[in-house]
């Protein structure tokens, strides 16, 4: 188990690492460098930059040396909490970043929990009536939820939101909300708009669950001990739920360590069709601006929130599976 | 006696024969197939079939619905056409009005001239599948209606299909290549380097690859050509494609490896790059090119991803992406809704890859 433990710990803290190395080189890639883009940004706008702040910030990121200089140099930055300014809105990377980094977390996490609870009955259901209606129907809402790209499929249920119900299910605040401060009455009026985009960021990872769940719900059930268990007068909701459903739900839970990443790519591309205020849109005009710092940043922090929360679905499924915590499954 | 037969033919038939067998029972694999090879068709005549030059523009052509083919004349004879549509100025607004003009029929005719390209970038010719008899088909045929700049949005879609399906095949033979070169290598000679190349694959499956794709993908300069755009774009894809071909292929080495008659080869004194490419690799290609097709959906979601975002392939290149992007706000679709129609061959392209790859992964494996 210590054992266990200690390599997801490190193959975490090297995963974390070579997404800081990603990071700096996105954002170095653009040919022009940021300061000369501050600059040039602030005197479009009227605002000057003095010469003496432009090369105190070029010092601060050593950008006249070398590129592993200027890897540590912004490496400890970031790490010390100082992201930088963002030139295309003038003001600190995380004043702008702002709450958008927790609601995409609420919503990534909202959408996990919703595949979750959807997935496993849905796959039960599917399994236990094979070759039922509903099975079908499911089976066809799962082809679905595979094929259509998310942002597709964000689209047109805007489209057709907006055709039949005359409603928009653009946001995730009303307008009366969106600049507000934190209140009850914001926090309801979140809730009440978060549903339509968590279960369209919901459909692919519940198409795929529902198919592994399925399968392999199929495939326990024509196990002899299912057989045994029937003939022995068990109560078919015991058969069923007492076994089978547990042996079945194992590869199922070990496919969440994929499922986040998968999740939080899904969350920028729906966020940007349905304009919510995630960091989705934001890292889209950063990038399109060159606005590198607040770009970096973003990608960083979503790279690094992606690891810890695999880390600690690494941990849950070492709590739930007693052969990993028993050291027998590698 | 028919059992006897069916027997002995199973037992004397090659493994294609026995993977072809198989592959027919799986009626909507076969289906799937049928309808991809229709799309590369398509996308090998694209030009033949689009019948308006895909960037010919008219401002006043802008927002046309699409008009039907009318089957039949008014004696009721077979006779398909289309009526030119005539503008008309509203005489309150001043606005243009189009409107089709039953006065004024155009018939269809198979192989008509249309705008001049190259058959295959060879042959010049100005054939096209669909045409008009008098006059020029952009005036008269609006299958799908027309886009904000007054473009054909049928001969948009068709072109773009080929960008489209292009990407998808040369962005997944390249993550083959990564794909089989690492996975073969990790299977191979396991060891450290087993040890490094799974890790390697754990890290870039752990990380969130949108946000990254955006991030390289917004690096390639705006002044690049379209083809050096396409060509960086299906690199972007491919770099974080692999890993899903790259574990089939080490699976499939691991598993061979041990096999009795790859230690036969061995103990008959057969070299090592004899044994992989006689005798392993015949053995799993069934296994890659089933890999293969359930990658190709996903590499083509990812191009029309980043061309949607305005990433990815930019105007005047046309793909699915870009036709999408088109579609993006609220106010064109309310006005344009036949522009969301691009959506269908998306959808039904990855269906049918994901279909005939469940199909193809089912028959690959014939003695299972």
């Amino acid at each position: 188990m210590i054992a266990y433990l200690t390599r997801r710990v490190v193959l975490a803290a090297i995963t974390i690492w070579a997404i800081t190395a990603v990071t700096f080189i996105i954002l170095k890639l653009p040919p022009v460098d940021f300061v000369d883009a501050y600059v040039a940004q602030a005197s479009s706008t009227g605002s000057s930059i003095s010469a003496a702040e432009a090369d105190a910030l070029r010092a601060a990121y050593g950008l006249n040396e070398s590129y592993l200089v200027q890897y540590t140099k912004w490496l400890s930055l970031v790490a010390s909490g100082d992201f930088g300014r963002s030139f295309e809105y003038g003001r600190p990377v995380t004043e702008v970043i702002g709450d958008r980094l927790w609601l995409t977390v609420l919503l990534s996490l909202g959408a996990i929990v919703v595949t979750w609870t959807m997935a496993l009955p849905i796959g039960i259901y599917s399994a236990v009536r094979q070759y039922s209606w509903g099975d079908y129907i499911f089976t066809f809402v799962g082809f679905i939820g595979l094929a259509v790209p998310s942002f597709l499929l964000a689209l047109i249920v805007m489209y057709f939101g907006l055709r039949l119900f005359n409603m928009s299910v653009g946001g995730l605040f009303s307008s009366d909300f969106a600049l507000a401060p934190w209140s009850w009455a914001k926090l309801w009026d979140l809730m009440k708009h978060l549903p339509v985009p968590m279960l369209i960021l919901a459909l692919p990872g519940i198409a795929q669950l529902v198919r592994i769940m399925r399968a392999n719900l199929l495939d326990e059930l024509r196990r002899p001990y299912v057989m045994t268990a029937r003939a022995r007068g068990l109560a078919e909701r015991k058969v069923i739920m007492k076994y089978p459903v547990r042996a079945a739900m194992n590869p199922f839970a070990s496919t969440i360590g994929y499922l986040l990443p998968y999740t939080v790519s899904g969350s920028i591309i729906i966020s940007i069709v349905l304009s919510l205020p995630t960091v989705g849109p934001l890292l889209l005009r950063s990038l399109i601006a060159q606005d590198m710092l607040l770009a970096s940043t973003i990608i960083l922090m979503l790279g690094i929130m992606t690891v810890i929360g695999t880390l600690l679905s690494d941990l849950l499924l070492m709590w739930i599976d007693p052969r990993i915590r028993l050291g027998q499954l590698k | 006696m028919s059992d006897v037969t069916a027997e002995s033919r199973v037992a004397i038939a090659s493994q294609r024969q026995l993977i072809w067998w198989r592959f027919r029972k799986h009626k909507l694999a076969l289906v799937s197939a049928t309808i991809v090879l229709l799309f590369y068709l398509v996308a090998a005549f694209a030009d033949t079939i689009a019948y308006s030059a895909p960037f010919d523009t008219e401002a006043a052509r802008s927002y046309i619905p699409p008009q039907p083919i009318h089957w039949f004349d008014a004696e009721g004879h077979f006779r398909p056409h289309v009526f030119a549509l005539k503008g008309k100025r509203d005489p309150r607004t001043f606005k243009l009005a189009y409107a089709p003009d039953p006065s004024e029929p155009r018939d269809l005719v198979l192989f008509g001239h249309g705008y001049g390209y190259k058959l295959f970038g060879l042959f010049p010719t100005d054939r096209h599948l669909l045409g008009v008899s008098n006059g020029r088909p952009q005036d008269a045929l609006f299958l799908l209606g027309t886009d904000q700049l007054g473009r054909d949005v049928f001969s948009r879609l068709v072109l773009a299909t080929q960008t489209s399906l292009t990407i998808g095949l040369v962005g997944v033979t390249l993550s083959l290549l990564l794909g089989i070169l690492l996975g073969g290598i990790s299977g191979l000679y396991g060891g450290w380097l087993d040890l490094g190349i799974q890790r390697l694959i754990e890290i870039l499956r752990s990380i969130p690859t949108i946000p990254l794709w955006m991030g390289l993908a917004a690096a390639v300069p705006n002044t690049w050509s379209s083809q050096k755009v396409y060509f960086a774009i299906t690199i972007i894809i491919s770099l974080i494609g692999w890993t899903e071909l790259a574990r089939v292929v080490r699976g499939r080495f691991l598993a061979l490896r041990e096999e009795d008659f790859i230690t036969a080869a061995e103990l008959c004194g057969a070299s090592r790059m004899r044994i992989i490419f006689k005798h392993m690799v015949p053995s799993f290609l069934s296994h890659i090119i089933a890999a293969v097709s359930l990658a190709l959906p996903a590499m083509i979601i990812s191009e029309t991803t980043l061309s949607f975002l305005g990433l990815g392939l930019r105007p005047p290149a046309i793909s699915w992406g870009v036709l999408l992007q088109d579609a993006q706000n609220l106010q064109t679709l309310g006005l344009a809704p036949w522009l969301l129609v691009v959506a269908l061959p998306v959808i039904v392209v990855i269906l049918a890859f994901n279909f005939l790859g469940d199909g193809l992964r089912d028959a690959a494996d014939p003695y299972g």
